[in-house]
């Protein structure tokens, strides 16, 4: 495999874990948060919607800016992560990965909630009488037909976090095998002398990716929607 | 029995007031045109809806009682629901939409067997098969197999029937009377046909406007006069229970007996002795001051006029009581008058048509059968 250099080869497997793992653990909070905010009614709802969308329109440089006050070293949580958890998100792929996952939340819980106000509750009233409880109902009925919506979220949530940039250079730096991703790559590269051919091809691996991972989310939901009987 | 007495005001405007106690078995119809809250009374039952006050009691089990602030969740109320759109799971196969109850019920003892369902309503052949397969009709039983598998004490079905149309109704309703006729299950039924229920009920909720007109026994309630406003002028009529005499193979005509008399009638696929339920519109019933001699109507009974009701516009409501029995009959205003129609005067009643709306077997011993 000498179509990249081991260098390239690198950010793209440390972008595809990034993107991996922020997404996974993104994930639950994202249909625990689309729950709340499609069915909850509670004071202060308003507020935790825009709280939930404001990294899809703040710059991502504010975005990684203040992950780096909150989360940092001496961040006011950044500080007890460490001196209780050893856990250092500055300079690592964990911190990296954080940044993908927050960036990339907006876009999850949309596409999550869009599934969830699209099930039909007709469906879960019928299943309490059926004899199931609320969490129940949750389980068996309303968390499969939100199957397509949770896929393509997690895939949209893949494509934008091999995408992140601005947040994770703000909080995390640009260090080779921790946090250069594909993008901060190309970046690097275009500041290189002779880097042209490197951020070309690095270009390249970004296109297929995106294009690769909408595919898939096609396939998959059409799939899906034929399995739960949508089709 | 079945009590329910519930108010419940919409903002909308929407008002609710009923106030009925019916036997725990058998089919109890709601009956009413759309609006009339027919739907918005069984949500209260199986718990979906909230009264704004009163009492729901199910064979002695307190489903809501505002006044001791008892309402029991949807889940623990038991009760068999088939909505009028069937809600099957689309992501479950038949097979385990008709499971998901049966998995769910905490009945130690499930005297509602899945092979008897599946027999009872014939969807043997489609337990592999996924609900958007289906054609509506089986959709419908499968719902039905559904709600009855969950081990319910009660039935609930909404116009189970309304969104199907005329050659699915007829391959369901005869599923519909086994199932009245061997589960033992009470069953609330809501229906704005009059032929549903004339087939199916053995006791009738009659709604308007989110009141209720009337509640008893079927054939009590539907020669109300106080039925007018539900029914329309066009199908008020008298329900009779008839036994089949004697059948006139030349003819290919029947004679049944009821109360009041005997009806000849179009052969009725019967054996003598059966039991079976006439009904004649009272706008089918014409009045004779003497006994027409040449007239091609052959059921002529001796009645007396009981009571006249003629206020205003064309017609007028008149009730006959014919031997033992009672006729509803209905004719111009200005007949009437010129027959000088009152309390206490002997006619003679010329019923001109007559349906019969099947046979009825007795009723069994409330409590669950395994189907024959």
């Amino acid at each position: 495999m000498d179509m990249l250099t081991p260098e390239e080869w690198t950010a793209v497997a440390l972008s595809l874990r990034v993107a991996f793992w922020a997404t996974f653990w993104s994930l639950p909070f994202a249909v625990l948060t689309a729950w709340v905010l499609a069915r909850g009614r509670f004071p202060g709802r308003s507020l935790l919607d825009g709280l939930v969308y404001l990294p899809l329109v703040l710059p991502k440089v504010v975005v990684g800016y203040l992950l780096l006050l909150s989360l940092g070293g001496r961040g006011f949580i950044g500080q007890y992560l460490d001196a209780w958890f050893g856990i250092k998100l500055i300079f690592t792929t964990a911190g990296a990965t954080v940044a993908a996952a927050v960036v990339s939340f907006p876009l999850t819980v949309n596409a999550i909630r869009l599934a969830l106000e699209a099930v039909d509750r007709g469906l879960e009233t019928a299943a309490r009488t059926l004899g199931a409880s609320r969490l129940d109902v949750f389980f068996s009925v309303t968390l499969p037909l939100m199957l397509p919506g949770i896929l393509s979220g997690a895939l949209l949530a893949i494509a934008s976090a091999l995408g992140e940039f601005g947040a994770t250079i703000t909080f995390v730096s640009n260090v080779e095998g921790q946090t250069r991703t594909i993008p901060l790559a190309i970046y690097s590269a275009t500041h290189m002398p002779d880097g042209d051919a490197m951020a070309l091809r690095l270009t390249l691996v970004s296109v297929v990716l995106a294009l690769g991972s909408l595919l898939l989310a096609s396939v998959v939901d059409r799939r899906i929607r034929v399995m739960i009987g949508r089709a | 029995m079945i009590e329910v007495a519930i108010r419940l005001a919409r903002p909308g405007g929407f008002a609710l007031d009923c106030d009925f106690t019916v036997p725990a078995r058998g089919v109890t119809a709601l009956f009413g045109r759309s609006g009339a809250g027919k739907t918005t009374i069984i949500q209260a039952v199986a718990g979906v809806v909230r009264p704004d006050a009163g009492r729901i009691v199910v064979a002695g089990e307190v489903f809501f009682d505002s006044a001791r602030r008892i309402d029991v969740p949807i889940e623990a109320r038991r009760v068999g629901y088939v909505f009028q759109d069937a809600r099957l799971f689309p992501h479950l196969p038949v097979e385990r939409n008709l499971r998901y109850g049966e998995r769910r019920s905490r009945a130690v003892e499930r005297p509602i067997g899945f092979e008897a369902v599946v027999a009872l309503l014939g969807i043997g052949h489609l337990l592999a098969r996924r609900p958007h397969t289906l054609s509506g009709g089986e959709r419908q039983r499968v719902a039905i197999g559904r709600a009855l598998l969950a081990q319910p004490r009660l039935l609930l079905m909404d116009e189970p029937l309304a969104a199907l149309d005329e050659a699915r109704r007829t391959e369901i309703l005869p599923y519909l009377e086994r199932l009245r006729d061997t589960m033992g299950l009470p069953i609330l039924y809501v229906s704005h046909s009059l032929d549903e229920v004339l087939r199916l009920a053995d006791t009738l909720v009659a709604l308007r406007e989110g009141r209720q007109v009337a509640a008893g026994p079927l054939a009590q309630v539907m020669s109300q006069p106080d039925m007018l406003p539900v029914l329309g002028r066009f199908d008020l009529g008298t329900l009779l229970d008839c036994e089949v005499v004697r059948h006139d193979a030349d003819y290919a005509l029947s004679t049944l007996a009821f109360a009041g008399g005997e009806l000849r009638v179009p052969q009725v696929e019967r054996a003598v002795g059966a039991t079976v339920r006439a009904r004649v519109r009272a706008r089918d019933v014409a009045i004779a001051l003497a006994k027409p001699e040449s007239v091609s109507v052959s059921n002529l009974l001796p009645a007396m006029v009981e009571d006249v009701r003629a206020q205003e516009g064309p017609y007028a409501d008149i009730a006959l009581r014919v031997g033992e029995g009672r006729l509803a009959a209905m004719v111009t205003r200005e007949s009437a008058e010129r027959l000088g129609l009152r309390p206490g005067l002997t006619v003679w009643a010329m019923v001109k048509s007559v349906a019969v709306e099947g046979s009825r077997p007795e009723f069994r011993d409330a409590g669950p059968t395994a189907p024959r």
